[in-house]
């Protein structure tokens, strides 16, 4: 897939199933928009094949339109219609939607309806956003980066919403850069980075897969001592072993997994490193 | 809905959203009345040697008339459309199952149903105070003229909307364009006090065209009420404005 000059994603396989929360993971120009907007129907790919829904986004029509909703990266609503009128609004372009009033209350915007768009924060607006796709009540919701940019209470706002689609047994595709994001509430992660994807699994495996070893830390004679193993059960019987012979303590031990987020750093740097290199090379 | 009860839809939230908006209110509805009545006041017993000579007051109906029709519709399409796109409204409308000309639609259903009313205003101003009578009997004429000129200034004001880059850069824009072509089209300034050289450059674009077509058909002066010739060549603006939109018209946001 690619538009342009350049190639902006490339042999990118992704398979999402009914009712799950699936996170397309990765840095800001990985190709998560590019994606996003080819699944939706925005952009036209230059290979490869996409169904969404069993359709071909660049051929579905009307029918294929009522059964997604779409909440873009950015966006403003009409800064001069109410929070009740601009889903009423869009109401009328479905055939059967879901009623103003239970939208308003998925969203948590019960006391806010009949404030005017432009006066809502942007925590606010931005469940307004999911509002609005979910007026008429789609099978498969795109969320394109919902949180960036908001602050800590925001987000946790936005996330219980998001975490209530998958209980009302929505599909949800969700890009986000946010590593915590996707670890909250995606069922399956893939990671995206430089235009390929480097990694996928449950939120769960990916932190195992990559790099399986565990660290352990403690402090002996003043000096910080880390060993990192992949076989953390004998490593400790043994440390622990020779420290209760010899009567130590073991200041501050500790034994951590590597997090989801150092996984993710790791995987997302190599690649890029990689094609920097594969660039230089091809330069000379 | 069907197609046509989608426009409908789209039009009573256009109309909110129009009346609700102070800047649109200011210069679509009140500016023109505000300029009429400037006008009016400064010219009032004068006549303006035109067509056999028409007192100025009679003359100002017209020409402002034709200056709300054109605002009601290119000026507000222009801004109203480029406002919508760079917020992204455009592109999440794409994104529903409605037929993006619904849209568009209903964006000109409100423009021209501000235009009729603010014919109707006018005359109203114009017919109580200066007593400049209503020509009833040439109201097809009337409905006529506005009918090619609302439908020939919509589709310029969506073609322009290839040219604006920004929301902020559409007023700019659109001011710079039209405020000149009034001045020199003689809606401002009575045209016997035009050089000729400025009513022959005028004549180079649709809102002298317009201008003049109107006068005909609301001032019984002189002359037959439809300008056919002069109405042919805005409905050709119209004609070029509306391929051109075709062309270039965009849905999604230029910045970003």
């Amino acid at each position: 897939m690619s538009y342009g000059a350049t190639e902006a994603v490339r042999g990118i396989d992704l398979e999402v199933n009914r009712g799950e929360v699936f996170a397309f993971l990765g840095p800001n120009g990985a190709g998560k928009t590019t994606t996003v907007e080819i699944l939706e129907g925005y952009r036209r790919r230059t290979g490869g094949e996409v169904a969404v829904l069993g359709e071909d986004p660049e051929r579905a029509g009307r029918e294929w339109r009522e059964r997604i909703g779409i909440v873009l990266q950015s966006g403003r609503l009409d800064p001069y219609l109410t929070v009740r009128e601009s889903l009423d609004l869009y109401a009328g372009y479905f055939r059967s939607p879901r009623p103003t009033d239970e939208v308003i209350a998925l969203v948590g915007l019960e006391g806010k309806a009949d404030e005017r768009t432009s006066r809502l924060s942007g925590g606010q607006q931005r469940r307004l956003d999911v509002g609005m796709a979910l007026v008429g009540d789609p099978e498969l919701l795109f969320l394109d980066e919902p949180t960036t940019g908001f602050d800590p209470s925001a987000r946790r706002q936005a996330w219980d919403v998001i975490a209530g689609l998958r209980d009302l047994g929505k599909t949800v595709f969700l890009t986000t850069h946010y590593m915590d994001e996707a670890q909250r509430l995606a069922d399956r992660v893939t990671i995206i980075a430089a235009g390929e994807i480097v990694a996928r699994g449950t939120p769960e495996d990916l932190g195992e897969r990559e790099s399986g070893e565990t660290t352990i830390r403690y402090r002996a004679d003043g000096r910080d001592v880390v060993l990192n193993t992949t076989d953390p059960v004998k490593a400790l019987h043994e440390l622990t072993g020779e420290a209760l012979e010899r009567g130590e303590a073991l200041e501050g031990l500790e034994v951590t997994r590597p997090s989801l987020e150092d996984v993710y750093l790791e995987l997302t740097d190599d690649v890029e490193r990689r094609q920097a290199g594969a660039a230089a090379e091809a330069a000379e | 809905m069907n197609g046509f009860a989608l426009v409908g839809h789209q039009f009573r939230y256009d109309q909110k959203a129009f009346w609700r908006n102070p800047a649109s209110v200011f210069f679509t509805v009140m500016f023109p009345v505000i300029v009429f009545l400037i006008l009016a006041v400064v010219f009032n017993g004068e006549t303006v040697d035109v067509r056999g000579g028409v007192e100025a007051t009679t003359y100002y109906v017209p020409a402002i008339m034709s200056l709300s029709i054109i605002s009601a519709t290119m000026q507000t399409l222009a801004m109203t459309l480029v406002i919508a796109r760079e917020d992204g409204r455009l592109k999440r409308g794409r994104g529903t199952p409605m037929p993006p000309w619904v849209f568009i639609a209903g964006s000109i259903g409100n423009s021209i149903v501000v235009a009729l009313m603010m014919l109707v205003l006018l005359a109203a101003i114009g017919g109580i105070l200066y007593g400049v009578d209503i020509p009833w009997d040439r109201l097809p004429a009337i409905l006529l003229s506005l009918v090619v000129g609302a439908a020939s200034f919509c589709c310029l004001g969506i073609a322009l909307t290839a040219a604006i880059p920004s929301q902020d850069a559409a007023a700019a824009i659109v001011n710079a364009l039209l405020l000149p072509l009034y001045f020199l089209s003689g809606v401002f300034i009575p045209e016997d006090q035009l050089p000729n050289g400025v009513i022959t450059f005028a004549d180079l674009f649709p809102v002298r065209h317009f201008f003049d077509a109107f006068f005909d058909a609301y001032v019984p002066a002189g002359g037959p009420a439809v300008s056919w010739d002069n109405l042919a060549v805005v409905a050709l603006w119209g004609v070029a404005g509306a391929l051109l939109a075709i062309k270039f018209f965009r849905w999604t946001p230029r910045s970003s």
